[in-house]
């Protein structure tokens, strides 16, 4: 990961996005305020998550900052450069720079394209090959996410949820970006195969050398996977903190309710918890104030009237919240048991003999 | 564990010994589809009682739908279903007039879905659909009906349930809509609940509203709750007793303490190592290679043998029986504990 002062790969400036509303002369409907005025700096070669309740903003967020959609204020900055003000051709370059994996590859796509015009429409879109070329192109594609060649003859229902996420990651890959964003890429997977599919981003980052974005509400893979974390409410940052110092020692009210909730996979780490009450509020009349208020156990009148800009506190975190330093250290849970011996044993010996298997020396 | 125990009679999983007369007891169950070239639930058994939660547990597909369905006689006729349910030590759930059974469900069986619209009709309100069921099956006045919808809507913590009385499903969001199935699943104060993946569309925080509300509910009426998940921190923050599933068989079961820390199925052990933990990263995450086999490609013997790294020639070809690990903990595995693996063969 680059320095803290090197300046970032992509940028967020005040960025907000509303969808619908109406104005008319006498009346007005609310818009959904999607995004809200957020800023964001994403350092080159880290992986940055987004997580949040549904609905909190970060697929609009991450789309906003791909320039797959307008922003309705604010701009986005890739490599210091205002992606709004850019020509056609520079546009279009950004589009090779900047791929995107969604949790169902396949949803917008025609189900009668093969997986080779799949994962090769990217690369027909920006350059000119022969045909030998592009199944060559193709080939090496479906090999590094660990498919076979011969699969790019097939169609995608004829594949698992997981290899089509190796062929979503494919596509992504083809015009060689430099940095991927991933909305919910292992969601809708199960533990198995996501655990697959976690590791092959891993690798995939380490070799080619990209900046992940991560939007993701599986606290565990944010956990496992991320350098730093943004946690969104209702369309606002309301802190951004390296994964351990976020997991450890939340500071915003909101972090603590959500780490809180998440269930530890260690039957003796059960404690009694105060579940966050509520559900979160509609964005198109967001809470004034702090949009947290309506939910937080520490609210005070102040929260209601002002709302709280994401401060910079000090170890390289931020966090939006008027009462943080008298908070801090509430939601701090104790650290999981570690896991038995015995299946710490077991699970080292399940790994080495699985390993020996794929790779008979 | 040095030594692997004898191999137990009954093929199927048990529990550790349970404080009273089970809730069900179910044995042996097992479901085929006509037409289908193996059976996707085989010969799982596992009891749980009253007060008790028992999680069921395993990956998609794996049959921990089917075997709710079975057990609610809610499945196509197409559906061909073996074994036994004793339900309260009388009736067998797999075995009853559809008329007697279609009594027993909503009433003293509810089941709660992962979906809410599954049960929830949208052209009815909240308070109509649950007074419904109280009628039905109590035959309560209408009046005392839809005071007993109030007070449920109150017990599952609505906010302003008076008002949310008279709302049509549509109108609440999804955690609400789902307090408000589980509201009318236990209006009759069932004595089992199974709820399959009652939480699983649900952000964590609602998620952790859910089944802390449950986990009350159980606790003040004494009913016996089957959860089915595929979250194993679901099942480590409530569950008494785990039965894991693993393409239609029961393959491990026992106390949740005894299947976290001494796991012994290589499916299990997998299983959580896959998982990524909420500490601070220790490493690249475990895989089970390869996926689940298809119907068409069941292996005779070990169904996890395809992907298992410990599979041999006897695996593939010989059906394991479960074997007991200590109280109550049941796996059926050849090779487990799989330190010896290896070692004196
Ligand atoms: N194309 C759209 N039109 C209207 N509303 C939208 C659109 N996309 C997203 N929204 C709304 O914006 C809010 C944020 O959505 P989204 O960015 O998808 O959140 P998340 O990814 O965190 O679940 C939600 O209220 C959603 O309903
Ligand atoms: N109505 C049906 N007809 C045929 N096969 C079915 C039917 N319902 C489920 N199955 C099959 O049974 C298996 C188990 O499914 P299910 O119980 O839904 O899994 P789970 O709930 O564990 O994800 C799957 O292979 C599924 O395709
Ligand atoms: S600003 Fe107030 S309402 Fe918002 S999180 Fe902080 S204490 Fe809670
Ligand atoms: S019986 Fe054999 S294949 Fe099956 S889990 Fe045990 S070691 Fe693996
Ligand atoms: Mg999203
Ligand atoms: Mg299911």
């Amino acid at each position: 990961m680059s320095p803290v002062g090197e300046p970032p790969i992509l940028e967020a400036v005040a960025l907000s996005k509303h969808f619908g509303g109406r104005r008319r002369l006498f009346a007005a409907s609310a818009p959904v305020r999607a995004v809200d005025g957020v800023s964001l700096r994403v350092r080159r070669g880290e992986t940055l998550a987004l997580v949040g309740e549904s609905g909190s903003g970060k697929s609009t967020l991450g789309r906003l900052m791909l320039d797959l959609m307008p922003p309705t204020a604010g701009d986005v900055l890739y490599e210091g450069r205002n992606v709004g003000a850019l020509p056609a051709a520079g546009r279009r370059a950004l589009r090779r720079d900047l791929g995107i994996v969604f949790q169902d590859p396949f949803a917008s796509l025609n189900p009668r394209m093969s997986v080779a015009d799949i994962v090769g429409e990217p690369i027909w879109l920006h350059e000119a090959l022969s045909r030998a070329d592009r199944r060559a192109r193709v080939a090496a594609l479906l090999r590094r996410v660990g498919l076979r060649p011969e699969h790019g003859d097939r169609y995608p229902h004829e594949f698992s949820g997981g290899q089509r996420q190796r062929i979503g990651i494919a596509r992504a890959l083809a015009s060689a970006p430099k940095l991927l964003l991933g909305d919910e890429p292992v969601s809708a997977l199960d533990v198995s195969v996501q655990a697959q599919i976690v590791n092959l981003l891993e690798d995939l980052k380490a070799e080619l050398g990209l900046t992940l974005v991560v939007v993701a509400h599986g606290l565990g893979v944010i956990r496992h996977m991320s350098d730093r974390v943004a946690v969104m409410y209702l369309g606002r940052i309301v802190e951004l903190a390296p994964v351990d110092a976020l997991f450890e020692t939340p500071l915003h009210p909101y972090s603590q309710a959500l780490l809180a909730s998440v269930p530890v996979p260690n039957p003796r780490a059960r404690r009694p918890r105060a579940p966050l009450e509520g559900d979160m509020p509609s964005p198109t009349r967001p809470p004034p104030g702090c949009h947290f208020h309506t939910r937080c156990p520490h609210a005070r009148p102040l929260c209601r009237e002002l709302s709280p800009p994401l401060d910079a506190v000090p170890g390289d975190r931020a966090v939006a919240c008027h009462f943080w330093a008298e908070i801090a250290g509430a939601g701090a849970g104790a650290p999981a048991p570690a896991p038995s011996a015995a299946f710490t044993r077991r699970l080292t010996l399940f790994e080495a003999k699985a390993a020996a298997a794929a790779d008979p020396a | 564990m040095a030594e692997p125990a004898p191999p137990m009679p009954a093929p199927t999983i048990s529990q550790a010994p349970l404080p009273q007369a089970p809730v069900l007891n179910v044995e042996g169950l097992t479901v085929r589809f006509a037409g289908a070239p193996a059976a996707v639930v085989e010969d799982v058994g596992f009891s749980v009682a009253r007060g008790r939660t028992l999680a069921i547990v395993g990956e998609s597909g794996c049959g921990k739908s089917v075997t709710s369905l079975a057990l609610m006689g809610l499945l196509p006729p197409a559906a061909r279903v073996a074994g036994r349910a004793v339900f309260a030590g009388g009736v067998d759930l797999l075995d009853m007039p559809p008329r007697a059974r279609a009594d027993l469900r909503g009433d003293r069986v509810a089941m709660i879905f992962q979906e809410p619209m599954t049960s929830l009709n949208p052209a009815f309100t909240i308070g109509d659909q649950i007074a419904e069921s109280v009628v039905r099956h109590r035959g309560a006045t209408a009046r005392d009906a839809r005071a007993r919808a109030l007070a449920m809507l109150d017990l599952v913590r609505i906010p302003a349930a008076a008002e949310r009385l008279d709302a049509y499903p549509h109108e609440m969001s999804g955690g609400m809509r789902q307090r408000a199935m589980i509201a009318m699943a236990l209006a009759n104060d069932p004595a089992l609940v199974i709820a399959d993946e009652p939480t699983t569309a649900l952000d964590v925080t609602i998620q952790a509203q859910i089944l802390a509300l449950l986990a009350g509910l159980q606790r003040d009426t004494g009913t016996a709750v089957i959860l089915i998940t595929h979250d194993l921190g679901v099942v480590a923050e409530v569950a008494d007793d785990v039965v894991v599933m693993y393409a239609g068989r029961a393959v491990e079961g026992g106390p949740v303490s005894a299947l976290f820390d001494d796991p012994q199925h290589p499916y299990t052990i997998g299983l959580m190592g896959a998982m990524p933990a909420l500490g601070r990263r220790t490493g690249r995450l475990a895989t089970i290679p390869g996926a689940v086999p298809l119907p068409a490609d069941m292996p005779p013997g070990c169904r996890f043998a395809t992907r298992c790294p410990f599979a041999d020639a006897r695996c593939a070809a010989e059906r394991p029986p479960v074997r007991a690990f200590g109280a109550g903990h049941g796996a059926a595995c050849w090779h487990a504990p799989i330190e010896g693996f290896g070692v004196a063969a």
